[in-house]
């Protein structure tokens, strides 16, 4: 035997799982060490997905960066958003009215089931159950409608805005909201018939991944990763924002913090959600829903409407003697209809032009006339009529017009210091960090992504474990890359 | 030998080989639409409608499959074994197609009626293992490895479980050749083994998933944690021969089901003295309904249950099935000798 093991030396099998694999939630990279079946060393790579948006958020004003958050965590954006918006609203000293709170209370926890059936459908899928993968997209489609309801956008919706939101809700919007949370539940039940007492499922996730609660706390967990441990923190609860405090809801805790644990808590964090909602609805407040803070908040764009307007059917043109070719305009068209030389006039192609007002916007030379009621005409009749004074109306939406586009290019100054605000995501606590140096973009953005800090206890997780429950702990501390790498 | 036995052997084979074109084209044809079967119920169970754009309802899916894995790039890793390689897939499909031979599929249609039918199933069987296998070592890739190695050590702990629960059987009929098997049950009291064997039933249909690499004993190709197990690294028609072995075994372990549990192509006895008519139905149409319920249990098993861990597996097949495979003989010998 000592001659055998003198001539094969044995070592670990060292498995690349991922960036591409099919369970590793996006472009999480393992590297495992297997003995056999058995997990000896596990090392998680991230930044496959790194698109720099803490950096970029330095470079572009409060207004600019919410877009970007919707791209941090893309399963439950909304969210993220509210996230961001609650940061900067209380960077700003400003606060959103009460029906803007109750909007986003209301979304944000429409967000969380969302994300949690997403959660639950993946996590199943891995373990294998196939039927409740669909059986939660089923529902999960449902929520995507009533965002789409909203706001128009499904996914990356950047509904809340600073200080509010972008627009009111719809009473026919909340009837169909409410047929959902009347419908939810019975839902769930279906979910949970099929896996909750399975004994296959009892077997795979049962005792797999333990964390104590003291641990769970040192790695930094939060959320229902954290709460599967039996640690009732929930910063819903703790520092409550919007309109928590008003709501009724539960926070619910395992005991074990195993893997099953935490699948629980997610199935009544679900409920939970529901539950808000509808409260939510009921309570939902008339009044406003954006803040009274022009120096901080987006101006309404009513008043832009005599210009952009689309059954507006003005013409621009560009005046030749007054323009200096500086292609300020140039670059602001966004469909290239503005051609000319550096130094020359520019000229619009009325054929291309879409009547957006961007190049008036930039114009510093006041080059750009607005010809009303000009489309269609031709060249010259536009340069004569381009000379005639304007009626009052255009004028003082040019004016607003003008002041917006750089209102939101320089971007609301906001207070010197530096604060930090956590809000709870559907994955756990979400931080922003924001130093100010009293410009309108901030001096550094710093993003406390759950994800991130989840990933890095996938090793503690899986050690002494098989490969296949490698793959039900990834889906039990619930991380999505795109927020884990920013 | 005279004329008139060489035209009677000449005749012999040409029955044969009519047989064997009759078994081979159908199941090729099963095995396409095996899969489209499968897509429609699995799609059915999970509120949604399966393959619907090519041909009404989607019936001529199978032939779009099969067009589009016929024209794939046949890609082969730089390192791999090139000869065990192309060995690997040859070997799994052509074990499952030999099984077909043995299988009766109704009265006097079998293409080789031999005595020791249930034993030689098994023997093709196994040597299916090894297409598995070496495809799993020739691939030189990590995950085919795994999965090549998890389903050796699953099909052979599974087939000794299998085998035992057939024991029984055998007992019971006094006889290894299928067709007296189903015999056998036609003249039993209960019409079909199922019922005084339903252990070695249970056992079997058990063991049956596990043979055939189906969810909850998926592991060789747990797509989730070896996305798609000992035939990662193959592409195209050689995929596709993959694909194939797997549905044909699926057919043959439906089969063996039916022929040795279910009454092959007979109904019990008591069947048909409620409802006389039904013995002018030809058998093949009870085989196939049996084969088919059997294959849409598969299915449904599929679209309800997770995945087995690797040990759990492990443990099942030897602490459970093994020990309560044995006890069945002894207690079906016991009676045997009893009565």
């Amino acid at each position: 035997m000592d001659q055998v093991e003198k001539i094969f030396e044995t070592r670990e099998l060292n498995v690349n799982m991922g960036p591409q694999h099919p369970a590793t939630h996006g472009v999480l990279r393992l590297v495992l060490d297997l003995d056999g079946e058995t997990v000896v060393n596990v090392t998680p790579y991230v930044g496959y997905l790194h698109r720099g948006i803490e950096k970029l958020g330095e470079s572009l004003s409060y207004f600019q960066a919410l877009p970007l958050t919707d791209r941090m965590d893309y399963v439950s954006a909304m969210s993220n958003n509210i996230g961001y918006v609650v940061a900067v609203e209380k960077l700003f000293g400003i606060e959103a009215p009460e029906r803007a709170k109750f909007i986003r209370t209301m979304v944000g926890e429409m967000s969380r089931i969302s994300n949690h059936l997403l959660w639950l459908a993946t996590h199943a899928l891995d373990i294998g159950a196939m039927t409740v993968f669909l059986y939660c997209f089923r529902e999960r489609e449902w929520i995507l409608e009533l965002f789409e309801k909203i706001c128009g956008a499904r996914l990356t919706v950047t509904y809340p805005r600073i200080g509010g939101v972008r627009n009111d809700i719809t009473q026919e919007f909340l009837e169909s909201l409410w047929k959902f949370t009347e419908e939810f539940p019975s839902r769930i039940l279906e979910y949970e018939t099929l896996i909750d007492q399975n004994r296959m499922w009892l077997k795979r996730t049962i005792g797999i991944g333990v964390i104590s609660a003291e641990e769970a706390v040192n790695w930094g967990l939060t959320g229902p990763t954290l709460r599967g441990s039996g640690v009732p923190y929930d910063v819903r609860k703790f520092t409550p924002y919007d309109a928590y405090d008003r709501v009724e809801f539960d926070v619910p805790v395992g005991t074990e913090g195993d893997t099953y644990d935490r699948y629980r808590c997610r199935m009544i964090e679900m409920r939970q959600s529901n539950n808000i909602v509808r409260q939510c609805i009921e309570k939902l407040p008339p009044g406003p829903i954006m803040a009274d803070a022009p120096k901080f908040t987006l101006h309404p764009k009513d008043a832009m409407f005599p210009i952009t307007h689309p059954t507006k059917e003005h013409a621009f043109y560009i005046d030749e003697k007054v323009c200096k070719g500086c292609g300020m305009c140039l670059r602001a068209c966004p469909v290239k209809a503005i051609t000319g030389e550096k130094k020359k006039p520019h000229k619009i192609d009325q054929a291309i032009c879409l009547q957006c007002a961007n190049c008036l916007a930039v114009c510093k030379f006041k080059a750009l006339k607005i010809v009303p009621g000009g489309k269609g005409l031709s060249e010259d009749k536009l340069k004569e009529l381009a000379q005639a004074p304007l009626p009052e109306e255009i004028t003082k939406a040019k004016e607003h017009l003008v002041e917006h586009f750089t209102f939101i290019k320089r971007g609301p100054r906001a207070p010197e210091g530096d604060l930090y605000v956590a809000t709870e995501v559907p994955k756990g606590e979400l931080g922003f960090y924001f130093v100010s140096d009293g410009s309108g973009k901030p001096y550094r953005m710093r993003v406390r992504a759950p994800s991130f800090i989840h990933a890095g206890v996938l090793p503690r997780l899986c050690v002494g474990h098989l490969v296949a429950d490698v793959i039900a702990n990834i889906g039990t501390i619930d991380i999505v890359l795109g927020e884990c790498d920013r | 030998m005279t004329p008139d036995t060489f035209i009677k052997f000449g005749i012999d084979v040409l029955i044969i080989v009519i047989k064997i074109a009759v078994v081979l084209v159908i199941g090729l044809l099963h095995v396409a639409y095996a899969t489209y079967f499968e897509r429609k119920v699995i799609g059915h169970m999970q509120v949604r409608l399966g393959p619907m754009r090519v041909g009404p309802h989607g019936l001529l899916q199978p032939f779009a499959d099969g067009i589009k894995l016929f024209f794939k790039e046949d890609l082969i890793p730089e390192k791999a074994d090139k000869v065990v390689f192309y060995l690997a897939p040859v070997i799994f499909m052509a074990s499952a197609m030999v099984n077909l031979a043995f299988i009766p599929f109704s009265h006097n249609f079998i293409i080789a009626d031999i005595n020791i039918g249930l034993l030689f199933i098994f023997a093709i069987a196994g040597i299916g293992v090894y297409g598995i296998f070496i495809s799993g070592w020739a691939s030189n890739s990590k995950y085919a490895f795994i999965g090549g190695l998890r389903s050796s050590a699953q099909v052979i702990s599974y087939e000794i479980a299998m085998g035992f629960s057939l024991v029984g059987v055998m007992i019971m009929a006094g006889s290894l050749n299928l067709t007296e098997i189903v015999r056998a049950q036609e003249n039993s009291i209960f019409g079909m083994y199922a019922i005084p064997q339903i252990v070695g039933f249970v056992i079997f249909v058990i063991a049956a998933v596990a043979e055939t690499n189906r969810t909850p004993f998926d592991l060789p190709e747990a797509e989730s944690e070896l996305v798609a197990g000992y035939f990662v690294e193959y592409t195209g028609f050689r995929f596709a021969l993959f694909f194939l072995g797997e549905y044909i075994a699926m057919f043959i372990m439906a089969s063996l089901c039916t022929v040795c549990f279910l009454g092959g192509w007979t109904l019990p006895w008591y069947v048909l003295k409620v409802l006389p008519f039904l013995q002018h139905v030809p058998g093949i149409v009870w085989f196939l309904i049996k084969v088919y319920a059997f294959i849409f249990f598969y299915y449904w098993i599929r679209a309800t249950v997770p995945r087995y861990r690797y040990d759990q597996l492990m443990s099942i097949g030897w602490k459970i099935l093994i020990p309560v495979a044995l006890a069945n003989i002894l207690v079906t010998g016991l009676v045997k000798i009893l009565l």
